[in-house]
């Protein structure tokens, strides 16, 4: 019985073996891949073969260091201090809180003139902007225009989420502590008539950020009040959202002063963009050389936290503003990449003989 | 779901481990007696110091109805079991009480005393008493593959008294009582009794006993009783869960982790503190501290505990948890590799390398001490008999030795070699000569083997026993090791063969010759003195019945003629005879020792229902097998003639199949066919032997003493069929045999003189083969009367029938036997070298790998073969520690110590300095080059506490040590106390299962997947066929997976650091308040996706050097061994590169959006973009070798990176609060200064790295960067470089040596004479080294020069 099965399975078995004999193997395909085989890049790094790349290199960044360094150094640039802590600041009245409304005068000298558009830019420093609970105080959907987010903010914005059982619109630390000092350029011309330079308050946000993420809420027509119906002002606002101003649409949520107030600084000491001055032609510099004061509705406290205000004038160039650094940085590594050029020439030369790789290689 | 955890977890222990043998049984104390019955599925713990096994009969109803729905048929089903399925849902017949019949249960129900009864080819399900057979001897054939892979059968026996039962046995009578031992894990014992109600005792042993996992073969049904079952089993209680295994490289790491661990808290608390303290100067603020929403605000030292917890949060990437699942995945891929390296791949065994360790891969590029087995590991395991010692006389058998030499140029090819028949000399000269075997393999497929191999095969795929893992030869029966070419001046001798010498009438011829007659008893005892299975080819593993046996029905006179007219044809036309010298009178004596047979046959036991087995006698199958197979072979395309005749000239030597438990015995099985002494049958009771001159003998076996190695030998007893005396014939090692020979003999003083000469002589003899590397084996017989035996035998039962120290009372009553013995002779069996072993031991060696050999075998054939395979060079110095006490052991340890000391000064000091320089190492032959051979009993009292240091202070001036006569547990004994002691990587490789302990104790085992079976490769981590793959495996995959893991590993901290501290930075300049400037998301996925893959890939594909380099230049491995890849500086100058890095990719961007308008996300865009370049830049240059593979990865990963962050920053209008990551990409793109920065910070940030590898390259390079330059070389450009190379420290003769090796590398390597002993390496042949006579002198007697001068003329006439 158990024979008869032996020789059964024996008959069964032995030829569906045999035609594919050479089919099923265990042996691994030869392939180049599976051999680790693959063509492939094996630098050696060498002097002799590095040598170029060292050149290369500074022979690219020096030149470019030289351009962005002039650029840089073309841009104009004026900064004016008002935060009024010393006591001979003009703005040092206003340091006091009874004062208000506050306004200063200060006076400067431009001793070139400002070619091209010039930007006006507010600089705060020693301001943590970035401060993790502080950049978390805020609700997007709510400047998005969402209209439940208008009436019940994000929790993230406690504790100004709500005033006096009502919403607070725009919530939030960042909306809440909004920049609001006023400033005004003036041109002492050669008339004592002093001259108003013409701030232009549109076109300082990100065209993305006015059209799309900060909208403001749906509903009826023109009448923003009507929109923010239901809610509060910041407390620290002295002015509900919707009369930022007057200008339709710069009000509201889309207010750019606010937009750039929104998009919290990177760095304690920053500046933000406040206006734009506009070339009117190209045969008068926008900001001739002279004498101008700056006109400050001084509302912004920063004294007690060790802070400064300053107001920035600035020319811009394709790299954006005035930015030594990168220049400089630039044509230092073109130097230290070419010096080290030359010590790997150097020793190259001198190791080719002794070393028994060289005479490998070469 | 407990079951499939059970499975899961039995399954995953399987998969990592194999069988281990914890020597802890299992306690079990209360004694309470089991009544085995009840429901449960799960046995009860056992009770007392026995086992009560009571027939378990009830409860069969209920399963019987659960399973009798699912199962109506009662059909039996097998499951074929693969790896994954390997506690298979085979089902079973079981005994139903009600209905009188088996119904099939699942192996999980199997209980203690249930009954099983199990068909042919059906596995074991729990270890059950073998209590019927169908086979009418009561035997039943297993095998044992699956337990422990040796693919021969092994016989178990029925439970005397229930043997001559004809019918099965009725479980419902059964009412015996089984007593047997608490499970425990030793497969090789099992001690019980079985009482009957009339309390009668039956001994039990490992004889009856069937193992869980085994399969019964050849046999049609058996029953049984469960005595173990489930987790009791033996199979699985040698199951014990294995060492967890973990490298040292991850060891490293993950010390190295728990230093990112405290960077990190340094980094949160200088967080929480530096919080504090900012937020204490603006506590009042709230425009900083911004209050909670009840409007408190909290103190600055509450919110410095918080933030800690913050930053940790934020920070916690530092800890790299990505890195272990990126570990896993290159490991994953390095062994797919390593698997599927062609060059690992053996065509004869179809197999390649086995990667059963997926975690220490890396392990094996650091290996320093590498402890190797010798039999099987480097040796072939396959023993070939090559020489034999009889009565004094010496028989060098040179034509079977030019055989081997052609087989071994041979063996590369192919082993189609086939002249299976055995005593015709002409056939050497066609050796390519197809044989029955080869045609009848034909079919069966493209496996290169002789028919025997061929025929095990057909067998195993037709009985779908592929449990093997891979097909393998069967055990034992290629070719080189069957065929055994006789000697031509023993055949003389064995012309003088005639019965009449037996025949007590002939006792007045004067004189008989005592050498013949210790011939014929040689040739007899190394017939039966064995426990080989014999079965033939045509009917796989069916045991051969004898007629006379089996009851074999002669129906007419005419049939017996005609059956006796094909005999004497084919006897008259065997070319054996015509070629050998035998007499004229050869037929004539054919016939006469034929006819006893017959007249036998007449007699013989009545018709049984065998008539189908009627073509069972063996002449009758192989003719018409033969017939058959000549006749396929015309119609194949008709094929030579002349072999149809020579296939007819040895038929019954063409057609049996000998399955040995070792390969010892079927070597001399084979050797004495080959003298027409051919073993035809065994049964329990009897051995049949075909004596070409005394004509069949039917020796009735009374006993068999098994081999064990305390003993070292073997006995059977049996009757002899021509005297009527009880003879015992004793085989074992020649220093037990020796002992045991009979001092004074009883016949007289010339006789006892001659066995004194005898003696002599064969000891001369002996030490000659051993000095040749041949294994010995020294014959004895013992003639006893009667009543002794009978004496002997009552003692002997009482032995087998106690528990109690059993094995104590066998080994006293074997020794009662094996005494007073007669010296035959002795058989010298070669084991040959593998290919390539010297090749490899000779770069590992040059790698800095220590070598070990690890043997049991005796000191001078572990030094032969130690230095045939260049373990020892001839030059060496060797030392020999053999001593019989501690203290002598520890005095010549001293002063072997203070001699080393003396003459090499300072020497080791120069070695390691030597490694630093960028020069090649200069080798050691300067002055210093000693071996250490240690003997198995000094091993003891070196391995001792006291002499332990001494000890590994002496190895360690050794470039080698051999251990001799080394047990399982010593071997695995040194291993530990050398990795314990001097802290280094171990490696032990072996093949058996001896070495399944010291392969689980090494930090790497390997197993050689050879003859001995599975429990090496069970144990091991990786399984490869050839110990030869060794040093490819080490050399270069060892050293390719250290280096590129531990490379990147390394990479992954510094990713990790320099990527997590630019968010530090940023701490310091945002009031510690835990703002990260970066989106949520890309924080997340630039770990997990932008640069995941590119280190991945780095980890499997990185090739410093090329594998071709790594084989010519080995000792590049030693970067490997001195962790140099991976060095605790190494990770602390990562991280010091790593915060540099940071450094400038913060900084640059700060300075140059210092006090502009950027806000906070805007600022991380150009950090997380140049942080970006700046890792995968260092990727490329850390990286020796980029193929497209590494160019699809980075630039996919720079891809997914900026695809990710222009879509995310155009869909995200306002999701993720508060970071809001819109349009901020597409702002930068837009703006020169981005691209500017970027481009600054990369090369700023990698600048220093980069110099330094410049620099390293050309000022101080590493000989791993200078081996890379040979990759660039033409072919011939690169032999001269590697000469140089090599050349370069070395002297001259060194330099000669490699040349020689460059030429030809599988050329034999020309002997220095200096070296009597080494000239004798593999012992291939007398011939081989007549070019030296004075050796040859020493190995020959005179008798064999003689043969010499005649095997000189040999050839001429072939």
């Amino acid at each position: 019985m158990a024979m008869n099965y032996n020789a059964k399975d024996e008959v069964d078995g032995g030829p569906p073996c045999a035609p594919g004999g050479t089919a099923k193997t265990r042996r691994p395909d030869n392939t180049a891949f599976k051999q680790q085989r693959l063509p492939a890049w094996q630098p050696i790094l060498t002097a002799g073969t590095v040598l170029p790349i060292f050149f290369i290199i500074g022979l690219i960044f020096i030149p470019i260091g030289i351009g962005i360094f002039v650029t840089s150094n073309n841009i104009r640039e004026i900064e004016i201090d008002y935060t009024g802590t010393e006591p001979s600041s003009p703005c040092n009245k206003c340091l006091s809180p009874d004062v208000t409304p506050c306004i200063c005068t200060i006076n400067f000298t431009l001793e070139k003139s400002f070619e091209g558009n010039v930007f006006m830019y507010y600089g705060l420093s020693n301001f943590y902007q970035n401060h993790r609970r502080y950049v978390k105080s805020r609700d997007d959907s709510q400047l998005n225009g969402d209209s439940s987010a208008l009436l019940n903010p994000s929790k993230e914005c406690e504790p100004y989420r709500r005033n006096e059982d009502k919403p607070i619109a725009p919530c939030g630390a960042i909306a809440n502590s909004m920049f609001n000092d006023t400033l005004e350029l003036f041109l002492i011309g050669n008339d004592s008539y002093p001259m108003p330079i013409a701030l232009k308050k549109k076109g300082i946000a990100w065209w993305t950020d006015k059209n799309v993420k900060f909208r403001n809420p749906p509903g009826g027509d023109n009448n923003l009040e009507e929109r923010f119906k239901g809610t509060t002002k910041p407390v620290n606002w002295l002015k509900p959202v919707y009369m930022l101003d007057s200008d339709q649409d710069n009000n509201g949520f889309i207010n750019e002063d606010f937009i750039v107030w929104m998009r919290t600084a990177a760095l304690p000491t920053f500046r933000k963009l406040y206006r734009l001055i506009e070339r009117k032609s190209d045969l008068h510099p926008t900001l001739p050389a002279g004498r101008y004061y700056l006109n400050i509705t001084y509302n912004y406290p920063v004294h007690y936290f060790d802070g400064r205000k300053r107001m920035i004038l600035s020319t811009i160039s394709w790299m954006g503003g005035k930015n030594p650094f990168l220049g400089i940085a630039y044509i230092a590594v073109g130097s230290i990449s070419f010096l080290l050029g030359v010590v790997l020439l150097v020793i190259n030369h001198k190791y080719r003989n002794s070393s028994n790789t060289a005479d490998i290689t070469i | 779901m407990t079951e499939a955890l059970q499975w899961f977890r039995y399954h995953w222990r399987r998969l990592i481990g194999g069988a281990t043998r914890d020597d802890d049984s299992r306690p079990y104390n209360y004694s309470s007696l089991l009544a085995c019955g009840g429901k449960s599925s799960q046995t009860p713990k056992l009770a007392g110091k026995h086992r009560i096994v009571v027939p378990h009969l009830q409860a069969f109803k209920d399963e019987y109805e659960k399973f009798s729905g699912a199962y109506v048929n009662n059909r039996i089903r097998t499951t074929k079991y693969t790896l994954l399925n390997f506690v298979p849902r085979n089902l079973f017949e079981q005994f139903h009480r009600k209905e009188k019949k088996y119904i099939d249960r699942c192996w999980k129900d199997v209980t203690v005393g249930d009954f099983i009864r199990l068909s042919c080819n059906e596995v074991i399900p729990a270890d059950m008493i073998l209590l019927f057979s169908t086979d009418p001897d009561g035997i039943c054939h297993i095998e044992t593959s699956g337990l422990d892979g040796e693919s021969n059968l092994k016989q178990r026996q029925v439970v005397r008294g229930y043997a001559e039962q004809d019918s099965e046995v009725d479980p419902e009578k059964f009412s015996s009582r089984i007593e047997c031992e608490s499970p425990n894990n030793d497969l090789s014992r099992f001690r019980g009794f079985l009482e009957h109600s009339n309390k009668e005792r039956v001994g039990l042993s490992k004889e009856n006993l069937l193992l869980r996992g085994c399969t019964i073969r050849n046999t049609e049904a058996v029953v049984g009783i469960v005595v173990y079952a489930g987790h009791e089993t033996k199979a699985m209680l040698n199951n014990s869960g294995p060492r967890y295994k973990r490298s040292q490289l991850e060891r490293r790491a993950n010390t190295d982790v728990l230093w990112c661990v405290l960077l990190l808290v340094i980094m949160c608390l200088t967080g929480a503190v530096g919080h504090g303290i900012w937020l204490s100067r603006y506590e009042k603020m709230h425009f900083f501290n911004i209050p909670e929403p009840d409007g408190h605000t909290i103190s600055p030292l509450l919110a410095g505990f918080y933030m800690f917890w913050t930053m940790i949060i934020l920070l916690q990437v530092l800890i790299p948890i990505s890195l272990y699942v990126s570990i896993e995945i290159v490991k994953l891929g390095q062994i797919y590799f390593i698997q599927s390296d062609v060059d690992f791949y053996n065509e004869k065994m179809d197999s390649t390398v086995q990667c059963r360790a997926l975690n220490i891969a890396e392990d094996l590029g650091q290996i320093q001490y590498l402890f190797s087995d010798k039999t099987g590991t480097l040796t072939e395991n396959k023993m070939v008999f090559r020489r034999c010692s009889v009565a004094g006389f010496d028989y060098c058998h040179e034509e079977n030795a030019k055989r081997l030499e052609s087989y071994q140029e041979a063996v590369s090819e192919d082993e189609d070699f086939t002249d299976t028949l055995s005593g015709s000399v002409s056939n050497m000269a066609k050796p390519r000569v197809p044989s029955c075997g080869t045609v009848h393999n034909g079919p069966l497929g493209n496996k290169p083997s002789n028919h025997l191999a061929g025929s095990s095969f057909n067998l195993r795929s037709g009985e779908g026993a592929s449990e093997v893992p891979h097909s393998r030869q069967a055990a034992f029966s290629s070719p080189i090791e069957t065929d055994v070419v006789p000697d031509t001046r023993l055949l003389d001798k064995f012309s003088q063969i005639t019965p009449r010498l037996f025949m007590p009438l002939d006792e007045t011829i004067q004189n008989p010759p005592l050498e013949t007659l210790y011939i014929v008893d040689f040739f007899i005892a190394l017939a039966i003195c064995n426990t080989v299975v014999v079965s033939a080819p045509n009917q796989p593993r069916q045991k051969i019945r004898h007629p006379s046996l089996g009851g074999m029905p002669i129906k007419s006179l005419e049939e017996i003629k005609n059956l006796f007219q094909r005999l004497s044809v084919r006897r008259s036309s065997s070319p054996s005879l015509t070629s050998g010298k035998e007499p004229s009178s050869g037929v004539p004596n054919a016939f006469v020792s034929r006819l006893p047979l017959f007249s036998r046959m007449k007699l013989a036991s009545p018709v049984e229902e065998e008539v189908s087995q009627m073509c069972e006698s063996p002449q009758c199958s192989s003719s018409s097998a033969c017939c058959t197979e000549t006749e396929k072979q015309h119609s194949d395309g008709g094929l030579l003639n002349g072999k149809v005749e020579s296939l007819s000239g040895q038929p019954l030597a063409c057609n049996l199949c000998y399955e040995a438990e070792s390969p010892d015995e079927a070597a001399l099985v084979y050797a004495a066919r080959a003298y027409q002494c051919t073993l035809q049958s065994r049964t329990p009771e009897q051995v049949m032997v075909d004596f070409a001159a005394l004509g069949p003998l039917t020796f009735q076996l009374l006993h068999i003493l098994p081999f064990d190695s305390v003993r070292k030998r073997m006995s059977v007893v049996v009757r002899h069929p021509l005297s009527n005396q009880v003879v015992v014939y004793t085989k074992g090692a020649d220093s037990v045999i020796m002992e045991l020979l009979s001092v004074a003999s009883p016949d007289g003083a010339s006789l006892e003189k001659q066995q004194m000469i005898i003696r002599e002589k064969t000891q001369k003899h002996l030490d000659d083969y051993a000095k040749h590397g041949l294994r010995t084996l020294c014959i004895a017989k013992k003639v006893m009367s009667d009543a002794e035996y009978a004496e002997w035998l009552r003692n002997h039962f009482l032995a087998e029938t106690s528990i109690d120290n059993r094995e104590e009372l066998l080994l006293e009553s074997a020794m009662r036997l094996e005494n007073k013995l007669t010296l035959l002779g002795a058989t010298g069996i070669e084991d040959r070298l593998q290919e390539g072993v010297p090749e490899s031991i000779e770069a590992l060696h040059k790698a800095g790998i220590k070598m070990w050999m690890l043997t049991g075998d005796k000191q001078e054939t572990a030094v032969n073969i130690a230095y045939a395979c260049k373990l020892l060079e001839p030059d060496d110095k060797l030392f020999i520690l053999s001593t019989q006490s501690k203290d002598a052991c520890g005095m010549l340890m001293s002063t072997i110590l203070k001699e080393l000391q003396k003459k090499t000064q300072a020497l080791p000091e120069q070695v390691s300095l030597n490694v630093d320089l960028p020069q090649p190492p200069v080798p050691q032959d300067s002055g210093l080059r000693a071996g250490l051979v240690i003997t198995g009993k000094t091993l003891e009292f070196a391995l001792q506490e006291s002499l332990q240091k001494q000890f590994l202070e002496l190895t360690s001036w050794c470039r080698a040590v051999v251990c001799c006569r080394a047990t399982p547990l010593q071997k695995s004994e040194v291993v530990k106390l050398v990795r314990s002691h001097l802290q280094v990587m171990t490696l032990a490789i072996g093949d058996g299962a001896n070495d399944v302990s010291m392969i689980q104790v090494a930090d790497i085992g390997i197993g050689v997947s050879g003859q001995e079976g599975m429990q090496a490769v069970m144990a091991s981590d990786f399984a490869i066929s050839q110990f030869k793959h060794l040093s490819k495996l080490l050399l270069v995959h060892g050293h390719w997976c250290y280096t590129r893991l531990s490379n990147m590993i390394l990479y992954f901290f510094y990713k990790n650091v320099a990527y997590v501290n630019l968010l530090f930075w940023y701490q310091f300049f945002c009031g510690f308040s835990g703002t990260s400037m970066t989106d949520y998301w890309v924080l997340i996925f630039f770990n997990l996706l932008f640069t995941s893959a590119p280190p991945v890939i780095y980890g499997v594909l990185e090739k410093d050097v090329s594998a071709e380099i790594l084989m010519e230049l080995p000792e590049l491995y030693k970067s490997g061994q001195k962790s140099e890849a991976y060095l605790a500086h190494t990770f602390w100058i990562t991280l010091l590169d790593a915060f540099y890095q940071s450094l400038v990719c913060f900084f640059v961007p700060y300075f140059i959006y210092q006090d502009s308008d950027i806000d906070i996300f805007a600022f991380g865009n150009p950090l997380n973009t140049a942080a970006l370049f700046i890792i995968l830049l260092h990727l490329v240059i850390e990286s020796k070798s980029l193929t497209w593979i590494h160019m699809l990865v980075i630039i996919g990963s720079i891809l997914s990176y900026f695809l990710f962050a222009i879509i995310f920053g155009a869909m995200c209008v306002t999701c993720n609060p508060p970071s809001n990551p819109y349009w901020i990409m597409q702002e930068h793109m837009l703006d020169p200064v981005f691209y500017l920065v970027c481009i600054l910070t990369t090369c700023i940030a990698l600048l220093p790295r980069f110099v330094y590898r410049v620099l390293q390259g050309s000022l101080f390079p590493s000989p791993i960067l200078r081996a890379k330059h040979f990759d660039r070389l033409t072919p011939e450009e690169r032999t001269e470089a590697l000469k140089k190379w090599r050349g370069a420290g070395k002297m001259n003769q060194v330099t000669s040596k490699n040349a020689n090796q460059s030429a030809g590398k599988s050329g034999r390597r020309p002997m220095p004479e200096s070296s009597a002993v080494f000239a004798m390496k593999s012992a291939t042949s007398c011939a081989f080294e007549q070019g030296n006579l004075s050796l040859c002198e020493t190995a020959l007697d005179q008798g064999c020069s003689e043969t010499k001068a005649f095997e000189m003329a040999g050839p001429s006439k072939g």
